[in-house]
């Protein structure tokens, strides 16, 4: 019996290699132009239902005010603990205030803290670490032990110790998971570097006499761009699940402001807990929705960016 | 070769190196003191001249690739000089800063040994080309094309290539992508760091000729690193051998094989298999390993392993001297059982 006549179910690869084939056969198939990278991402499904949902909370919180007409922070003592209905989609709190709008509001905060810190930290850790790794000598060994004494530190302690002397504010949270958010990214950048630098390519991109941070940033720093990017998803995630954790403590963002950390901080009560889902669950979902589907998109971006995977 | 001879009566010397050393610091300790040095090439001096192939032979970690990128300062020199003669200007290299050196980088090139690890995964071939022609002048997308382009098909490779990335082609495809790099620039002069010893020997051999046709056609002079000798035989004009960073005998190609005078020499040829059978093999092994270059043997480097050695090889370093044989005197040797010889004679 040939091969090919072994029954097995067939997947959409297989058709996809059958419509590459016509088409090779018709003598159509042209080499893939315009990004390697996008072609790539998009191909990858799980990455594409991460980005749709990601894009979907996002665009849902920045367009707040036109999903909902309640205000997150206004009080309405007359409709304490309302269960969902018409009027309020998620019901209301223990001051009256709408859930689903404070949700929505919530994450313009949330997401804020969580990429902004994310993105802010990778890219210092990014710089730092790819030109530390790359030149080595005293700057190296400088950011090395700057890093390591940050680390050395119980991520908690170091948070509460900074809440306590910075204050508690929307921007020294970011600050402070930045301070101690870039260290990561910085070692993962520095570690690729070491080993990268001593290819042959970069070696011979070398005796040309190219500039440090052309061979650094745009020839290296490429093939370095797969574990940084799932760094980076996962420390957002990390980041937003922080926010809340903090929030949670009412340590976090201050209270007045709505974040998905801050509507959870009410579930602390027992009863809430028991009888008023609708104050915790549909936000703690979100927080779930949201940081899967960037830990998706981070796994989508890795495949991606790997250049020796096909696409 | 019959070529061989003229092609590099001695004048025209391209590159001189001068008692060159490259040492590198090994660090111990919390306070990361120096505690020894790793003497990777350790006094070399040789005269490269112009339109030759010069072989550099060697076990592994005798510091042949440690010199070829000393050469052209990739790795620098921590002593000696290497001086560059071009028609325009001439300087020591050592002495240069990074700045300095650029006007110098676009005549000295290289070609490394792992065809896997010479391009860049995340560049098509064009990327990966295309900065070294921007920085030394061309301006514009469409010239780069251009040059690019005529530099594949001087590798006998199709000009759409440019467009693809390095894991779409073949062990041999990248090295010939690898030399029509080095090539950008119009170097004068290349060093092949072991160029075609990834390669499969049907594909090796289409390498070298593709290298020597480059060589008439663009009046190159090769740097050979090897520790293939069959390779040397092929292609060199002379051959250097070296064994824990330093040159033990310099000579013509033709000469290695049949008047070679120095017994690490000796010993190395005789190691590899001969398909012909009138060559007398008197075969001389090898014990042992190559000493740590951290701290070479007193005397001459190769005393431990010698079959000849004397009480004097144990604490005086020979030097490389000239040696006459049948009338032609560009045999250099560091040996001193061929001194006893010379003055006995
Ligand atoms: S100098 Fe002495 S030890 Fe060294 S190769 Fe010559 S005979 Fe052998």
């Amino acid at each position: 019996m040939a091969l090919a006549d072994i029954p097995r179910r067939r997947n959409r690869f297989d058709r996809r290699f059958d419509r590459i084939r016509e088409l090779e056969e018709a003598g159509r198939l042209k080499h893939p132009t315009g990004s390697r990278l996008l072609r790539k991402f998009i191909s990858n499904r799980l990455a594409v239902v991460g980005l749709v949902v990601f894009s979907v909370i996002i665009l849902a919180s920045i367009f707040a005010p036109l999903l909902t007409p309640w205000d997150p922070t206004k009080i309405n003592l007359r409709a304490m603990l309302q269960p969902p209905s018409w009027e309020h989609w998620l019901g209301t709190d223990k001051t009256g205030r709408d859930v689903f709008a404070r949700v929505l509001y919530g994450g313009r905060i949330s997401i804020l803290v969580g990429l902004g810190s994310a993105v802010v930290s990778a890219i210092i850790g990014v710089i730092v670490g790819c030109y530390a790794g790359y030149v080595g000598g005293w700057f190296d060994a400088i950011c090395m032990r700057i890093s390591e004494i940050i680390m050395a530190f119980p991520e908690l302690i170091l948070v509460l110790m900074l809440v306590s002397i910075l204050g508690q504010s929307l921007s020294n949270i970011m600050i402070i998971f930045i301070v101690g958010g870039w260290c990561g990214i910085y070692r993962l950048a520095r570690a690729s570097m070491l080993s990268l630098r001593e290819e042959e390519y970069v070696q011979a991109l070398r005796s040309f006499g190219l500039s440090v941070p052309l061979i650094c940033f745009k020839h290296i720093l490429p093939n370095a761009l797969g574990p940084i990017m799932v760094n980076i998803t996962l420390s957002t995630a990390a980041f937003i699940l922080a926010e809340a954790g903090l929030s949670f403590l009412g340590l976090g963002v201050p209270m007045n402001i709505a974040t998905w950390g801050n509507i959870l901080n009410v579930a602390q009560d027992l009863g809430v807990l028991q009888n008023n889902w609708w104050i915790w669950l549909p936000v703690g979902t979100t927080i779930s929705l949201f940081v899967l589907s960037v830990n998706f998109i981070g796994d989508g971006l890795r495949d991606a960016t790997d250049p020796t995977q096909q696409g | 070769m019959a070529s061989a001879a003229e092609a590099h009566e001695p004048g025209d010397v391209i590159l001189s190196l001068k008692g060159v050393k490259a040492h590198f610091p090994v660090k111990a300790g919390v306070l990361r003191r120096t505690v020894a040095q790793v003497k990777a090439v350790d006094g070399v001096d040789l005269d490269i001249y112009r339109g030759e192939v010069l072989g550099l032979v060697g076990e592994s970690g005798c510091g042949k690739t440690t010199l070829g990128k000393t050469i052209l300062q990739l790795v620098r020199a921590t002593a000696g000089e290497i001086t560059y003669v071009g028609a325009e200007a001439s300087a020591d290299l050592t002495k240069l800063s990074d700045k300095e050196l650029y006007a110098y980088r676009k005549r000295l090139q290289i070609v490394f040994q792992d065809p896997h690890s010479s391009l860049n995964p995340a560049f098509t071939i064009f990327g990966s080309l295309e900065d070294p022609l921007t920085k030394y002048g061309v301006k514009t997308r469409e010239e780069r094309r251009k040059i690019i382009g005529d530099l594949l098909e001087a590798v006998n490779m199709r000009r759409e290539y440019m467009d693809r990335y390095p894991h779409e082609f073949s062990g041999g495809q990248r090295q010939r992508i690898g030399i029509a790099r080095a090539l950008s620039v119009n170097p004068e002069l290349i060093v092949c760091d072991e160029a075609v010893s990834a390669l499969d020997v049907s594909i090796r051999a289409q390498v070298l000729e593709l290298l020597m046709r480059l060589k008439r056609e663009r009046n190159l002079t090769y740097v050979f690193i090897t520790h293939d000798l069959s390779v040397t035989e092929f292609i060199c004009d002379r051959v250097a051998v070296m064994y824990l960073g330093k040159i033990v005998e310099l000579c013509r190609s033709e000469d290695l094989f049949e008047r070679k005078l120095h017994p690490y020499t000796q010993a190395l040829l005789s190691a590899i298999p001969v398909a012909d059978l009138d060559r007398k093999s008197n075969r001389v092994v090898l014990e042992g390993d190559v000493p740590s270059p951290v701290n070479p043997p007193s005397g001459c480097p190769f005393h431990p392993r010698c079959r000849f050695r004397q009480d004097i090889c144990k604490s005086t370093v020979p030097t490389l001297k000239r040696y006459s044989i049948d009338g032609r005197d560009d045999h250099y040797a560091a040996c001193h059982l061929i001194d006893a010889q010379e003055a006995a004679a």
